[in-house]
């Protein structure tokens, strides 16, 4: 599946209490979560970014504290695709089983905010529009896979459990 | 083939008689755990797919930490989110304020999580857990709820990282310092997707309270879990309050590691992180002398009795700074009933403490002791990134709660040593 999107950049460790601050966390509703994602880090992010665009980011994206608001909060703010140098543990398992994908790839640092980026989440591959250039990212393990074609983890497990 | 004591412990829960890192496997969990913040999400998912019925009741605990007593009407509502589902499922391990308190400090006391154990918490500071000599790991609400369903999940097998300790801890030193100094030197994200096995004979002189705080902060380098192989201390205090049988586990002489460092403690001595990352670590000599609008004790690093004790012997018979404001949160209601028992807290109350009942509260900016834009709080808790404690422009310093007594005292970033009649 192909997404195209703007990039927003990041630097390194962005952290989940910047994705969103833990005086949100009194809610799980994603429209309002989205309504604050990233807005200690740029307060202009959620009122400029556009549906479909990219989360940019280098090493360590998503450390700190376990809320999967933070993966919600991205989500719900139109945001298709993260890439990063590296994710945090945590973040990285969240995002998957929410259906997030996620591009791991050194070639983040040659992103700049506001490239035009065309991404395909089965093959890793991204497309950089504005400089021509193009980047694979690391392919996700097998089973990441399986839980991100199923819809995300809640599905994969109601239907090996017979739920669904 | 040799292996780490956190490999074994994956390997036993995978009913497999060896794994290696890298390997996909599926473990069947111990104890799963969820707060106010992180249970509801995962109820909703659980309901969504149509499930009925958690794995064992028994092994689902449900913790309300973060933000209680309520702060205002939508935490009230997660809060009734988690208690109903509770309430309904019948769980044997439900605690609400006044009877429980930060999860972390909390599943210990009560003897729910033992030596041997895999602990899965909707929580990342649930690493804590191995301090006791299991394998604890974080995990999102996503996480949990499918393993409240199944009471498994999978886990890439960790490489495992040695931090042995040699030496002697100094004068006023403690696990916190430890931690700081391991996390400034290997970074933010030095130990991502690895063990963090503490060893050598300084861990082994720590009690358990020190051994937690040590685990704790593992996440804070990127560590998927932390651990120390139980021991007599261990036993000692998991013995009169296990809840279940524990196993023993112990890492092989041969086994291999992705890295090990050895340091001598007696040359680590006190430690600060500063604004704003908790890999931003100096020595105390560095930044002593900054000025201080808030000191907090408390959160799931340090506040358990051992540190209450040691902030109280510092703070007996002095008062808190004009001016600056000290916030005592002991971690569970059976820390703080101890506290009272012994007159800790009376000593915090008499020196102008602020006292509450136990909460996650001003850790994570959620509530009680929310931080106002340029002011700098010197806090025993675990993170300090822009706007962790509430006004992003705030700054926040981590440290020991005896670095945190002394610098209630002076309101200036200050050594245990300048303040306190008597030697550590």
């Amino acid at each position: 599946m192909n997404l195209y999107g703007k990039a927003w950049k990041f630097g390194d460790n962005v952290d989940t209490d910047q994705i969103i601050p833990a005086r949100y966390l009194v809610t799980s509703d994603p429209e309002e979560l989205g309504r604050h994602c990233l807005e200690d880090a740029d307060p202009e992010f959620v009122k400029k970014v556009r549906i479909g665009d990219v989360l940019v980011g280098l090493r360590n994206f998503g450390c700190g504290s376990s809320r999967e608001h933070a993966p919600i909060a991205i989500k719900a703010a139109g945001v298709s695709a993260v890439i990063a140098k590296s994710f945090a543990r945590i973040f990285y398992r969240n995002a998957i089983n929410l259906g997030l994908p996620l591009f791991e790839t050194d070639a983040a640092e040659r992103i700049n905010q506001g490239d035009d980026l065309e991404l395909n989440s089965a093959t890793g591959e991204i497309q950089n529009l504005t400089t021509g250039e193009s980047y694979r990212a690391h392919p996700l393990p097998v089973f990441a896979r399986e839980i991100m074609a199923a819809g995300g983890l809640m599905k994969y497990v109601a239907r090996k459990k017979g739920l669904a | 083939m040799p292996m780490t004591i956190t490999e074994k412990i994956l390997a036993a829960h995978a009913d497999k008689t060896e794994v290696r890192p890298g390997e996909l496997i599926t473990c069947r969990l111990d104890l799963l755990m969820g707060n106010d913040i992180t249970a509801p999400i995962a109820i909703k998912e659980f309901e969504k797919v149509g499930a009925t019925s958690v794995f064992d009741p028994d092994r689902l605990t449900i913790v309300l930490s973060h933000f209680v007593p309520a702060k205002d009407i939508k935490s009230a509502d997660q809060c009734r989110i988690a208690r109903e589902f509770a309430r309904k499922h019948r769980l044997k391990y439900f605690y609400d304020e006044g009877r429980g308190g930060i999860e972390h400090i909390l599943l210990p006391q009560e003897g729910l999580v033992v030596p041997g154990d895999i602990v899965l918490g909707a929580d990342s500071h649930s690493c804590t857990y191995g301090g006791l000599g299991c394998f604890g790991t974080g995990v999102g609400s996503t996480d949990l709820a499918a393993a409240m369903i199944t009471g498994e999940t999978w886990f890439k097998v960790p490489e495992s990282m040695k931090f042995h300790f040699y030496g002697r801890l100094g004068p006023w030193a403690s696990a916190k310092d430890l931690i700081l100094y391991t996390i400034g030197q290997i970074g933010l994200d030095g130990a991502t997707y690895r063990a963090m096995e503490f060893t050598g004979e300084v861990v082994e002189r720590l009690p358990v309270d020190q051994r937690l705080t040590l685990c704790n902060m593992a996440i804070e380098a990127g560590g998927k879990s932390g651990i120390v192989a139980p021991d007599e201390v261990t036993l000692e205090y998991v013995k009169p309050r296990a809840k279940r049988p524990w196993k023993l586990y112990r890492s092989d002489p041969d086994a291999a590691y992705h890295s090990v460092y050895e340091w001598d403690a007696g040359r680590i001595g006190l430690q600060v992180a500063c604004p704003y990352s908790p890999d931003n670590v100096k020595p105390l000599e560095e930044v002593a002398g900054v000025d201080v609008d808030q000191v907090f004790i408390g959160s799931c690093t340090n506040a358990r009795m051992e540190d209450l004790r040691i902030a109280a012997r510092i703070m007996r018979g002095k008062k808190v700074a004009p001016y600056v404001r000290c916030i005592v949160i002991p971690a569970t209601h059976q820390v703080f009933q101890e506290a009272l028992r012994e007159g800790l807290i009376e000593v915090f109350s008499e020196a102008g403490c602020a006292i509450s009942e136990a909460t996650c509260g001003p850790c994570l900016g959620g509530y009680n002791g929310v931080l106002g834009a340029e002011e700098v709080c010197l806090s025993t808790s675990n993170r300090n990134f822009p706007g962790r404690m509430g006004h992003p422009k705030a700054k926040v310093y981590l440290a020991s709660p005896a670095v945190a007594a002394a610098t209630a005292i002076t309101g200036k970033i200050t050594h245990p040593a300048e303040v306190a009649t008597g030697s550590a």
